[in-house]
C-alpha cells in the first residue's frame, strides 16, 4: 500500500499524544480538585468559604472550565477514533486468545473511561449545576451540607466510590502509558515511572473515596 | 540407550491439531481437525507439521501451507499462533525452534495465522508481510556514499549505544508483535528499526526523516495504535523491549514539532 502523507493527528501516534497531554491536564485538575475538596475535613465554614473564593473569580473559573471541557472532549474523541482504528486493524480475532503481559487496568481503559465520563456528567449535574438528579435539593453556596446530604444516601456514595475506583484503575495504566507515549523513558527512571503511576492513582482514589466513606461512617455530619 | 527414553521415542506422541485452512486470500477459511501420531518429542514444531503434510500428500489431500526458511530462528519467516500465543509457549523462541517436548502427549493445539488487516492471509497459515518491507523501504536504512571501504572503527560509538542498537537490530521482522498486540499494532517492529539506526552516528543525518517516514508508512498500512499492553514484548522471540517504542515516540514527536 503506497503511503499518503498523514497529518500528525491522523496518525495513531499523534492521537495518543493528544490523549497524553489532555490526560496530564485532567490529572492536574483532579489532584487540585481533590486537595480543595479535602477541606471538608476542616469544617463547613472552610469548605464553603473556599467555594465562595473560587466563585469570586469568574474569569479564572470559566477559563479553567473551558480548558477542562476541551481536554475531556479531545481525550474522548481521540480515544473513540483510536478504538475504531484499532478495531479495523484486526477485524477477525483469534479462536484462542491468551494474554501474557497486559493488566486488568490496561484492558479496562475504554470501558473504565466511559464509566468515568458518565460519572463526570452525573457529578456536574449533581453538585455543580444542582440539577434534580439526586432526590434532594441542592442549596447553592452550602457546599458542605450538599455533599454530606448526598453521601448519606448509600446509593449516591456507592456510585461515587465505584467511579473513583474506575478512575484509579484508569490512571494506574494511564499515567504510565502517557510517559511511554510522550517518549519519557530512560533506563535510570523506568522503574520510577511505574511507582509514579501507582502513587498518583492511589493518592487520588484514596483521597477522593475518603469523603463518602467519612460521611457513611458518621465522621462528617450536617451542621 | 536409557530404556525409558527409548520406549518414549518408539511410541511417540499423539497430537490433535485444529489448523486454519484457507484456500486463497479471497476465500473464507475455517478450522480443520487432524490427528498426528508417532510424533517424536524431539522434533521441532515445523517438523511435526511436515509429518502431517507428508501424510496429507500421501493420501492425496492438500498439505498445509506455512511460511518457513532457515529453521534456525534467525530469518523471521515462520510464525503461527499456537493456542493463542504467537510462536507457541516458549519465551524468546520462534516456531521453528519450538520442540514438541514443550507439549504433553495427547495435547490439543489450535494453529492460526497472524491476524491483522496489514497481514492478509494468502493461504492457510501463510500471511503477506510485505507491509513490513514497505516500512523498511520508507526509512529503515542509512544513505552512504559508495567508494573505497572506510576504516573500521573510524567513527567512535559509545559502548552503551552500540549494545542498545544491536539489541534493536536483532529484530527479525517475524511479525509476532503485530500478532500478539490486541490492536495489531506494528509499533514494536517499527521502533526497533528506528532505534537501531537512530542510536548510531551514521544514522543521525536521516534520524528525523526516518521516524516521520517510517511511522507514516506504518500508519498507512492499516496497523492499529499502541495501547501499552506489553503483549508484543512478551511475544517477541528476540526480546525487543517496549522502551524502543518510547524512543520512537520521542523521535516522532520531536520530528513533528520541527
Amino acid at each position: 500500500m503506497s503511503a499518503q502523507q498523514l497529518s500528525f493527528y491522523q496518525t495513531t501516534l499523534g492521537k495518543k499524544v493528544v490523549m497524553a497531554i489532555s490526560g496530564v491536564i485532567l490529572i492536574g485538575f483532579v489532584i487540585g480538585h481533590m486537595a480543595g475538596n479535602l477541606q471538608i475535613f476542616l469544617g463547613a465554614d472552610k469548605l464553603d468559604a473556599y467555594a465562595e473564593f473560587l466563585h469570586s473569580m469568574p474569569a479564572v473559573l470559566w477559563g479553567a472550565r473551558i480548558v477542562l471541557i476541551t481536554a475531556v472532549f479531545a481525550h474522548f474523541w481521540s480515544a473513540f477514533s483510536l478504538w475504531k482504528q484499532n478495531k479495523a486493524a484486526r477485524p477477525r480475532g483469534y479462536a484462542k486468545q491468551v494474554s501474557r503481559a497486559t493488566t486488568y487496568a490496561a484492558r479496562t481503559m475504554r470501558w473504565g473511561g466511559v464509566i468515568v465520563l458518565l460519572f463526570i456528567i452525573y457529578h456536574l449535574l449533581h453538585l455543580t449545576v444542582g440539577a434534580p438528579v439526586s432526590g434532594y435539593e441542592i442549596v447553592h453556596g452550602k457546599v458542605f451540607n450538599n455533599v454530606v446530604t448526598g453521601f448519606s444516601n448509600p446509593a449516591i456514595a456507592g456510585f461515587y466510590i465505584i467511579a473513583q475506583v474506575c478512575l484509579g484503575l484508569h490512571l494506574y495504566h494511564g499515567v504510565w502509558s502517557l510517559m511511554q507515549t510522550l517518549g519519557l523513558n530512560h533506563d535510570k527512571y523506568n522503574d520510577t515511572r511505574r511507582k509514579v503511576a501507582t502513587s498518583v492513582s492511589l493518592l487520588i482514589t484514596v483521597g477522593n473515596i475518603s469523603i463518602p466513606v467519612a460521611v457513611l461512617a458518621g465522621l462528617l455530619s450536617n451542621t | 540407550m536409557n530404556q525409558v527414553v527409548h520406549n518414549k521415542l518408539k511410541k511417540g506422541m499423539k497430537i490433535t491439531l485444529h489448523i486454519w485452512r484457507q484456500k486463497s486470500a479471497k476465500s473464507a477459511g475455517d478450522f480443520e481437525k487432524y490427528i498426528v501420531e508417532n510424533v517424536s518429542p524431539d522434533s521441532s514444531f515445523l517438523e511435526m507439521l511436515d509429518q502431517l503434510n507428508e501424510e496429507l500428500s500421501e493420501s492425496g489431500r492438500e498439505p498445509v501451507t506455512f511460511d518457513h526458511d532457515c529453521r534456525e530462528g534467525i530469518c523471521g519467516s515462520c510464525g503461527m499462533v499456537v493456542n493463542g500465543v504467537p510462536h507457541g509457549p516458549k519465551a524468546r523462541t520462534t516456531t521453528c525452534q519450538l520442540h514438541m517436548r514443550e507439549y504433553h502427549d495427547g495435547a490439543e493445539l489450535w494453529i492460526e495465522p497472524w491476524r491483522a488487516t496489514a497481514f492478509p492471509v494468502l493461504k492457510d497459515l501463510l500471511v503477506d508481510r510485505s507491509s513490513f518491507d514497505r516500512i523498511i523501504s520508507a526509512g529503515g536504512y542509512v544513505s552512504v556514499n559508495t567508494g573505497s571501504p572506510r576504516d573500521a572503527n573510524e567513527t567512535p560509538v559509545a559502548k552503551v549505544n552500540a549494545d542498545l542498537a544491536f539489541d534493536a537490530a536483532t529484530c527479525i521482522g517475524c511479525g509476532a508483535c503485530v500478532a500478539a498486540c490486541p490492536n495489531a499494532s506494528a509499533m514494536l517492529f517499527t521502533s526497533a528499526k528506528v532505534t537501531h539506526l537512530g542510536l548510531l552516528p551514521q544514522g543521525q543525518a536521516e534520524r528525523k526523516e526516518r521516524a516521520l517516514n517510517m511511522v507514516n508508512q506504518m500508519e498507512s498500512e492499516g496497523f492499529g495504535g499502541c495501547t501499552n499492553h506489553g503483549e508484543c514484548e512478551a511475544a517477541c522471540p528476540k526480546g525487543i523491549r517496549l522502551d524502543f517504542i518510547a524512543r520512537m515516540n520521542r523521535d516522532f514527536i520531536s520530528a513533528s514539532i520541527g
